[in-house]
């Protein structure tokens, strides 16, 4: 193996690379863009709903319920309605949001064995998508309500092995901050692995498509100093991507990095090290640019944005989407780099993630290897 | 001397035979004409010498090393211009030289030198920097040449390297040619042209995978023809064939620009024949009639013909 010959192909690959203003644009713009994507879907979250409320009931459990719902930081309570004929106005003159009516019978029907304690809320329509969000962060708030009153009630009644129902409601097309700082990890998973992947397939498919391999192939480099070769621009250009995402994430999101950076470093490497693995995979298996980078991105970033929990949590998964969820190194690497990051979890609460993606990239290099042997005696 | 001796060369896809059992040797230092239709197995043949194909059955020797057990040693020791050979069209001269200078292991004032003299023969000197896909085609294909051999291989393949270049760069670039073969650098070229073969010191004709001629276009034109060649120059070139194709004395018809070859066994007879029967009997006007050398477009196509 030659350092030099590597160094040839390396520069060769960058100078090509810095010289494709599209493609550069394309590769940092792309993560530019979905972060600003989720930046924006923050600054829409809604927070600070205005509300006011009429206790018809005025029960201590009424007033459990309002104290639930203002000590979040999505309402704030604007103040109490007597009378009827104050709602329409307090709504059509947009002083609140939201108003909440709880029927005098409220706390009578919640002790009753079978009762149906009702509440009524009234949203204000104007802006369709705001509505829905909101009718979203009640429902869950009349969940938790409820969860706690049925375990209130379980423990009364000595039975203290009920299950404690845990709601966790996730909006995803209006992420709050924290569900932003989980997505982070994701985001970097699909932006190194789409640029593994796809960079590298067509960075080989095109010299096989302009017969500028044959050429490689008749001097002295060899496989190995071929793939390095064109690894390395594209690690180096995937990391800095990461990084980039990874700064932003701590500018606009307040991320802070809990774990070491070196453990993220070395999970990283490994990540990008099966997906520069799958890029060469697609290159064996393509002939054409066109081909390659259609398999690349069905391979990349498809499973990488369903699949990998990024924004889909696998858990809630019907269990056979659970099993082909394996197909992606980046479910391994966002479980890893969330717990690195978010919970600075050590080697050992990731072991078993790392290991996995080595299994990965293994496979998939020794199916290239095969493929390609086949392909070679075709020839 | 022999620089490549080939051995029962086979190359099979699936069941069809691309390069059906051929040998031949080719001298060192000289311009060894490769020729065939398409898809005769002229690329295949030479991928197969290059030592980047395996072949199905059979050996060569290229530069004293084995095609099939030292596949290494043979790339090391020639430079190869492929048919498809594009240098990369998004860098400048300069990083295409640098490039392949890099991956033959190139260094120091040794590189420097090649890299000029590279420059030279493109006539690129004080362009460096211009991207190469702007290049004018024969330029183009003369830095390709000279990337091919910028680590002074002893013997160079050359897969088609005129085809789609004018006339005036063909011409400047089998100068190029000679001079790579006068300095004793052996060179093993295909061509679609017939008349750049009478260029080469010794030809090899391949038809659909199998040799069917060898030697100097001389021996080429005497001893694989032993019948005459008439060229005949009259107006309705097309319409005198077919009338011709007709007749039993006459063996094969081609037209060559606007002339009409036929090839007959008694040349004296045979012109009698045409006269009587095209001024005589069809009112053609025959400008000119006589017996010719034949060209080794003649001998080819008597050869595939037959074949
Ligand atoms: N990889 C391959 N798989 C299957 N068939 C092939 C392959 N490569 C070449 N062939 C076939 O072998 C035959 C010879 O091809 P080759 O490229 O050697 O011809 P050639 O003489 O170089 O023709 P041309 O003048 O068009 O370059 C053709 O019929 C071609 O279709
Ligand atoms: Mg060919």
């Amino acid at each position: 193996m030659s350092i030099k010959r590597i160094n040839a192909i390396i520069i060769k690959e960058f100078k090509q690379l810095l010289r494709d203003k599209r493609y550069l644009f394309v590769l940092f713009f792309f993560p530019v863009f979905l972060l600003g994507m989720f930046g924006y879907a923050v600054n829409f979250d809604v927070k600070n709903i205005k509300l006011a409320v009429m206790d018809n009931d005025n029960s201590k459990e009424s007033r459990e319920f309002i104290k639930t719902l203002i000590s979040s930081e999505y309402f704030i309570l604007s103040g109490y309605i007597e009378k009827d004929s104050d709602i329409k106005p307090m709504l059509d003159n947009q002083d609140v949001q939201l108003i909440l009516v709880v029927p005098q019978n409220f706390s009578t029907e919640l002790a009753k064995n079978n009762g149906k304690p009702s509440l009524q809320f009234l949203v204000d329509g104007v802006n369709g998508n705001t509505a829905l969000i909101i009718n979203n962060y009640i429902t869950s708030a009349a969940m938790n309500f409820n969860a706690k009153i049925q375990t209130g009630f379980a423990e009364k009644a000595g039975i203290t092995s009920l299950s404690p129902i845990n709601f966790q409601p996730r909006f995803w097309f209006n992420p709050s901050l924290e569900t932003t700082k989980y997505l982070i990890p994701g985001l970097i998973a699909m932006i190194l692995i789409v640029t593994a992947v796809v960079s590298v397939s067509l960075s080989l498919v095109r010299e096989k498509e302009r017969g500028t391999i044959e050429q490689i192939k008749v001097s002295s480099v060899n496989t190995i100093e071929m793939l390095l070769g064109k690894a390395v621009p594209y690690v180096c250009i995937a990391m800095l991507n990461g990084i980039l995402v990874l700064i932003a994430g701590m500018l606009l999101f307040n991320l802070e990095i809990q774990g070491s950076y070196l453990l993220l470093l070395l999970t990283t490497s490994i990540f990008l090290l099966a997906g520069i693995i799958l890029g060469i995979f697609v290159s064996v298996v393509a002939d054409s640019q066109q081909v390659a980078f259609t398999i690349a991105v069905f391979l990349s970033f498809l499973p990488s944005f369903i699949l990998s929990g990024f924004v889909f949590p696998i858990d809630s998964m019907p269990p056979i989407i659970q099993i082909i969820t394996n197909i992606t190194p980046a479910k391994f690497f966002v479980a890893a780099s969330r717990s690195i990051i978010l919970k600075g979890a050590g080697v050992s609460a990731i072991y078993d993630q790392l290991m996995y993606l080595i299994l990965y990239t293994l496979f998939f290099l020794i199916l290239a290897v095969l493929i390609s042997i086949k392909k070679e005696k075709e020839l | 001397m022999h620089s490549i001796t080939v051995n029962n060369l086979t190359k099979k896809f699936g069941s069809f035979v691309s390069v059906d059992n051929i040998s031949f040797n080719v001298k060192e230092g000289e311009i060894f004409g490769f020729l065939g239709a398409n898809g005769a197995g002229k690329s295949t043949t030479i991928r197969m010498l290059c030592g980047i194909l395996e072949p199905t059955s059979g050996d060569a020797l290229v530069g004293g090393f084995s095609i099939n057990s030292e596949p290494d040693k043979v790339k090391s020791s020639i430079g190869y211009m492929s048919q498809r050979f594009s240098l990369y069209n998004d860098l400048t001269v300069q990083e295409n030289i640098d490039f392949f200078g890099g991956v033959y292991g190139l260094s120091g004032s040794n590189f420097r030198e090649r890299k000029n003299w590279v420059l030279e023969i493109a006539n690129l000197k004080g362009k460096e920097n211009l991207l190469t896909g702007l290049l004018p085609g024969g330029i183009k294909q003369r830095l390709a040449l000279g990337t091919a051999v910028i680590h002074n291989p002893k013997i160079v393949f050359l897969d088609e390297p005129t085809s789609g270049v004018d006339p005036i760069s063909r011409r400047s670039f089998w100068d190029l040619i000679n001079q790579l073969s006068e300095e004793g650098t052996t060179v093993f070229v295909t061509t679609h042209y017939l008349e750049e073969a009478e260029f080469c010191n010794n030809i090899i004709l391949i038809n659909a995978g199998k040799l069917v001629a060898e030697g100097t276009s001389e021996e080429l034109k005497t001893n694989y023809i032993n019948h005459k060649i008439i060229d005949i120059e009259c107006d309705r070139t097309v319409e005198a064939m077919e009338i011709l194709e007709k007749e039993t004395f006459v063996l094969d018809t081609s037209i060559f620009g606007n002339n009409l070859h036929i090839s007959v066994l008694d040349d004296v007879s045979a012109k009698k024949s045409v006269l009587a029967l095209l001024e005589g009997k069809h009112s053609f006007r025959i400008r000119k009639i006589d017996t010719i050398v034949p060209t080794l477009e003649d001998v080819f196509i008597h050869l595939i013909e037959k074949g």
